[in-house]
């Protein structure tokens, strides 16, 4: 599967791979070679200019209108600023056409996730940071997604929040089992929530290494300090730093 | 000292002792040149003048305020459907829009007593008058508001697979409403103006008579201070309805929980 955008410019150039159902992959490369593309390629905001790109047997756009619920977390949280929380957390729910009772339920159910109770009825221009990302994750989640499509969504935090964002994300999964696809450009970050990461090399991006992680399944903090850890991440910097040389 | 008597004397004072300073001056220079009263009346013969036709001045400027508002309110309602439909089809706005900046060009005195003779010489006229010179600020700040979306709403809500009329209800029209605010600011003045420029042209016949039928007559009539003191109306009838918008504006702006104001950048 290829993209190009207008302007001659390839982002995406023969990427060949396979994400069963229910997998946590994270996608890792350097900064402009394609991770957003191909997110918003596999959400079907975007064609491919050549080649097929299916999910769940469907074309992109067809899926989620049809076959699978599909929630996208952009790089920043993208609230809607005269919505408090619990209406931002309304609106995907009211665009499905999810009833008026089932709506207060899940939203309170999300809100408990995230925990953001108190906030409800805060807008967004009150909430810090980290907070805003976590309605943002809050609202990706309350439409119980089948795949989660998850765009830098911690940069812009610092590490503290981003560690305690990831074990919630981490828990999640766990709990959910929605395929995830993350993209970061933090490499200790991917290896800690994924069970593959997919490294891909400068534009026009391509896969060039499919790293298993090999880690056991109720992963907690202790485990950034292991050996495991450390060969695993270790090992996708090299192939990160090979295939930009 | 308090902060209330520290604003009065910082910010209230300078300017009201600058208009006692002028008005003492003008009062002044009328009587020291012996200019004469139907050229420049004295601040003493204005405010005679007001005081003796009250009842007339009063009546005037609530008819000039009924055509200003209703002027800017077919702007307002007019304006945003315009917007609206602009926003859904490119094709529709590159056609209709030159013509709304033409209009916004054409000098409102040369059209207006067109107008007055197409829509008929009484209160329909004045407001047709007002409504064409109050539409453009609204409908440049409405297309811009609605088109102006941050694309990563428009994607978040194309991925919830939202229909072109869920975009519009619950996205652009949202978005939309701090232009609107700043574009009613500057509408509420020109209706105003719109409709003393009406009823230049225009009169009410039996329905009564407004600020700018007072203001072309006395001129006429060399009844300078009685025209002075409708003048005077009128600055203070566009100082009450731009307040009341204004204040209006603020309260919607809170609820909207957007910190700064929206303005167009289409001329
Ligand atoms: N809408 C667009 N029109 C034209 N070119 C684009 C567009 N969006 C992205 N590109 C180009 O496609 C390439 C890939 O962009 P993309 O945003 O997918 O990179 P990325 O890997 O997400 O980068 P980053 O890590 O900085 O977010 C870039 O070279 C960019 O210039
Ligand atoms: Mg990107």
């Amino acid at each position: 599967m290829s993209v190009s955008y207008a302007g001659s410019i390839q982002a995406l150039k023969g990427i060949d791979c396979e994400i069963p159902a229910g997998q946590f992959v994270s996608v890792v490369g350097p900064s402009g070679c394609g991770k957003s593309t191909l997110l918003r390629a596999i959400a079907g905001l975007i064609e491919p200019t050549s080649g097929t790109l299916r999910v769940a047997a469907l074309a992109p756009a067809a899926a989620r209108r049809q076959a699978a619920r599909l929630s996208f977390v952009f790089q920043d949280a993208t609230l809607l600023p005269w919505r408090t929380v619990r209406g931002n957390l309304r609106l995907p729910l009211a665009l499905r056409g999810v009833a008026r009772a089932a709506q207060d339920a899940r939203i309170a159910e999300a809100l408990h996730m995230v925990g953001l109770n108190e906030f409800a009825d805060r807008y967004p221009n009150e909430l810090s940071g980290g907070m805003r990302m976590r309605v943002s994750l809050a609202r990706a989640l309350v439409t119980e997604p089948e795949l989660l499509l998850l765009d830098e969504p911690f940069a812009a935090l610092d590490d503290l929040t981003r560690q305690a964002l990831n074990d919630e994300l981490l828990r999640l999964w766990g709990a959910q089992r929605w395929t995830g696809v993350f993209v970061t450009h933090n490499i200790a970050e991917a290896v800690y929530l994924s069970q593959r990461i997919l490294v891909l090399g400068p534009r026009p991006g391509r896969v060039v290494a499919d790293v298993r992680v090999p880690l056991p399944a109720p992963r907690s903090a202790e485990l950034r300090s292991q050996a495991e850890f450390a060969r695993v991440t270790g090992e996708v910097a090299d192939c990160l730093r090979r295939a930009c040389a | 000292m308090k902060p209330w008597s520290q604003w009065l004397w910082k910010v209230a004072l300078p300017p009201v002792a600058f208009f006692v300073l002028v008005v003492a001056a003008w009062q002044v220079a009328t009587a020291f040149w012996q200019i004469p009263a139907y050229l420049v009346p004295s601040p003493a013969r204005v405010v005679d003048a007001a005081r003796q036709h009250a009842d007339d001045l009063a009546s005037a400027s609530m008819m000039t305020a009924a055509g200003a508002l209703c002027g800017f309110g077919l702007s307002l309602v007019a304006g945003t459907a315009l917007g609206l439909l602009f926003s859904q089809s490119r094709i529709i706005e590159r056609s209709i829009y030159p013509y709304a900046i033409f209009l916004q060009t054409v000098p409102i005195v040369a059209i207006a007593p067109l107008v007055v003779m197409w829509f008929g010489n009484g209160f329909g006229g004045v407001v047709v008058v007002s409504f064409i010179l109050s539409l453009f600020p609204i409908l440049a700040n409405a297309t811009a508001g609605l088109t102006s979306v941050p694309p990563q709403l428009v994607e978040l809500f194309e991925v919830y697979n939202a229909t072109r009329w869920q975009t519009l209800w619950k996205l652009r029209l949202p978005n939309a409403v701090p232009y609107l605010v700043t574009g009613a600011k500057t509408a509420c003045g020109l209706s105003v103006i719109g409709a003393i420029v009406g009823e230049m042209f225009a009169g009410y016949g039996a329905e009564g008579f407004g600020l700018g039928y007072l203001i072309s007559m006395n001129t006429g009539n060399l009844d300078t201070a009685y025209a002075f003191a409708a003048v005077i109306a009128s600055t203070l009838l566009s100082i009450a309805i731009f307040v009341a918008v204004t204040s209006a504006g603020a309260t919607i702006l809170a609820r909207w929980h957007t910190t700064t104001t929206k303005t167009s950048t289409t001329p």
